[in-house]
């Protein structure tokens, strides 16, 4: 036996575990039952670990999947600012092209109610030269554009062509300082010349120093230079002070006002009014309406005649009124009624009744300390206040 | 004798048993153990891996010793059981019997081999999966089907993929004996 665990030590154990767990085997069947001391130790000793594998699982997925969805966030967030970027450009584009639309249908409108003819153009480019405001129109001769044309925006004028050619034309800005054209203020009418510095904003000369001129006031075109029909806004005077020899009024030009991108160049012009005051026509004032006219007369006046003179208070009244209340009055005492072809009645014939009351209508002429001996005039004049 | 009987002759062979630290011994099986209990739950694809069985024949390869063998398969074959539904000892008497032969054979070929592994790998599998079809019906009077081609595809898995886990094994090792002729 002992040379038999010796000789085959390696099978007799192999032999023995095997039968072992055989018996193990056949107690269960046989018994139906378990052995759940090692399921428990089996299960005890796994299940953490599976739970640590689970959390370190959930862990990591969640980690991937937030990752993930971080890329993915990424990835749509830089294509949304893609998107975004294009849209952005497409709604400048757009913008842009409602804006010229705006501005087109603005020319066009002008045009229609403009008297002049005009042709519509494009400022294309601006000329080089050292503060020269001239800038290029795509339209020239081709056109029916000539050099001196004016050139206008809906808002007022720009410039002028001082150069035509074929397919576009040179437009002297109003800014420049080698300009110059006739204008008018349109309350005061006030003529003067118009000047470009080279700034945004130009200067009226030769405004001697008494004429008036507001601050605010309207220029418009006085059509003298023989360049700009008459009428034509060209801005308003924003700085107006009295200089050496001439007023020194600055304009802030209105045909600059949306930009300088479409213009109208002036092929035919026609010369317009020069309206009132802009700046008071556009700001409309509150009148109350006229007070109810009253059928009495005018307190002291006399027999009240149906003239325009008769609710007129007699402290406002000029010679000319009383010369014609009186010669109303001696009408009316003889019966004479005036543009009736008549025979004049004798006007240096000293007034009868109604006289009294005519003069009487004039409280400085007639104290009243005279008027209770005057009692014939009373029945037709009621007391003032009790109408 | 043929030309690969020679190489096998000739092949070197190691001297002694390969030595593991306990806790590699220990967390190695339990970790092939989870694997087949937790991982299929994710990967059904895995549960046709037999990683337990694949840890059972490389540590009594490497150990050299039935006796060794015979324990280390009847302690993985056991736990398994014990995490099954069955009774306790159709994994551990399977185990135990393929520890003890993956021992005894280690003695006679060079376990290093790379194709050497891959064939014990896959003889051990279909041994495995043949006896317990046996146990099963023997001892538990269970029918259960056993398909050849089947066996035989999941077998050359299991032998592919235990390649690279003895490879990784490998690294787990504590000392390397010399090798002698």
């Amino acid at each position: 036996m002992d040379f038999l665990l010796n000789r085959y030590r390696s099978l007799t154990i192999l032999v023995v575990v095997v039968l072992a767990q055989v018996v193990l085997l056949a107690f269960q069947v046989k018994t139906n039952s378990n052995v759940p001391l090692i399921r428990v130790w089996a299960v005890e000793g796994v299940t953490p670990l599976a739970g640590v594998f689970e959390s370190f699982r959930s862990t990591i997925a969640h980690f991937i999947d937030d990752w993930l969805m971080l890329a993915n966030a990424q990835a749509e967030n830089r294509r949304m600012k893609d998107e975004l970027g294009k849209l952005k450009l497409e709604n400048h584009y757009l913008k842009s092209e409602l804006a010229t639309a705006q501005r087109a249908e603005a020319l066009q409108a002008f045009q229609k109610r403009s008297p002049s003819k005009t042709v519509a153009a494009r400022v294309v480019g601006t000329a080089t030269g050292v503060g020269a405001k001239v800038v290029f129109a795509d339209r020239g001769t081709t056109s029916g554009v000539r050099k001196g044309m004016a050139v206008i925006t809906p808002d007022g004028i720009v410039g002028k062509v001082i150069a035509s050619f074929p397919n576009a034309s040179q437009v002297q800005l109003i800014t420049d300082p080698s300009f110059a054209a006739g204008v008018v203020s349109g309350k005061n009418r006030t003529v003067g010349t118009l000047k470009g510095q080279g700034r945004s904003d130009v200067i009226v000369d030769y405004v001697q120093i008494e004429q008036p001129v507001e601050q605010g006031e309207w220029f418009y075109t006085s059509g003298d230079d023989r360049v700009f029909p008459k009428g034509l806004p060209v801005g308003q005077a924003s700085v107006v002070r009295q200089g050496r020899t001439f007023k020194e009024i600055f304009v802030a030009p209105s045909g600059f006002q949306r930009g300088l991108e479409e213009v109208l160049i002036v092929v035919d012009g026609v010369h317009q009014q020069i309206p009132d005051d802009a700046a008071a026509q556009a700001q409309p004032v509150s009148l109350l309406p006229p007070p109810p006219q009253t059928s009495a007369a005018p307190p002291g006046g006399g027999s009240a005649p149906a003239t325009g003179t008769a609710a007129i208070p007699d402290s406002l009244l000029t010679d000319a009124d009383r010369l014609k209340r009186k010669y109303n009055g001696i009408g009316e005492s003889v019966g004479y009624k005036f543009g009736e072809g008549m025979s004049s009645p004798n006007f240096n014939a000293p007034p009868k009744s109604p006289a009294p009351k005519t003069e009487a209508a004039s409280p400085s002429a007639n104290p009243p300390a005279q008027s209770p001996a005057q009692p014939a005039a009373k029945p037709s004049v009621p007391p003032p206040g009790k109408q | 004798m043929s030309e690969y009987g020679e190489f096998l002759a000739t092949a070197p062979r190691r001297k002694g048993a390969l030595r593991f630290r306990p806790a590699v011994m220990f967390l190695v099986p339990l970790a092939a153990i989870c694997f087949q209990v937790y991982v299929p739950r994710f990967v059904p694809f895995a549960a046709y891996l037999e990683l337990p069985l694949l840890v059972t024949v490389y540590f009594s390869l490497m150990r050299r010793q039935p006796v060794a063998g015979t324990f280390i398969g009847a302690a993985i074959g056991l736990t398994q059981d014990a995490l099954s539904h069955l009774p306790l000892g159709m994994f551990g008497i399977v185990k135990t019997l393929v520890g003890y032969f993956a021992a005894s054979v280690s003695q006679r070929f060079d376990v290093e081999n790379p194709a050497i592994r891959i064939i014990l790998g896959f003889f051990f599998f279909v041994f495995h999966k043949f006896f317990y079809w046996v146990l099963a019906r023997a001892l538990l009077g269970e029918p259960l089907p056993l398909d050849l081609a089947q066996t035989m595809a999941v077998g050359a898995l299991n032998a592919g993929a235990g390649l690279p886990l003895f490879l990784l094994l490998d690294k787990l090792r504590d000392e390397d004996p010399a090798v002698i002729r």
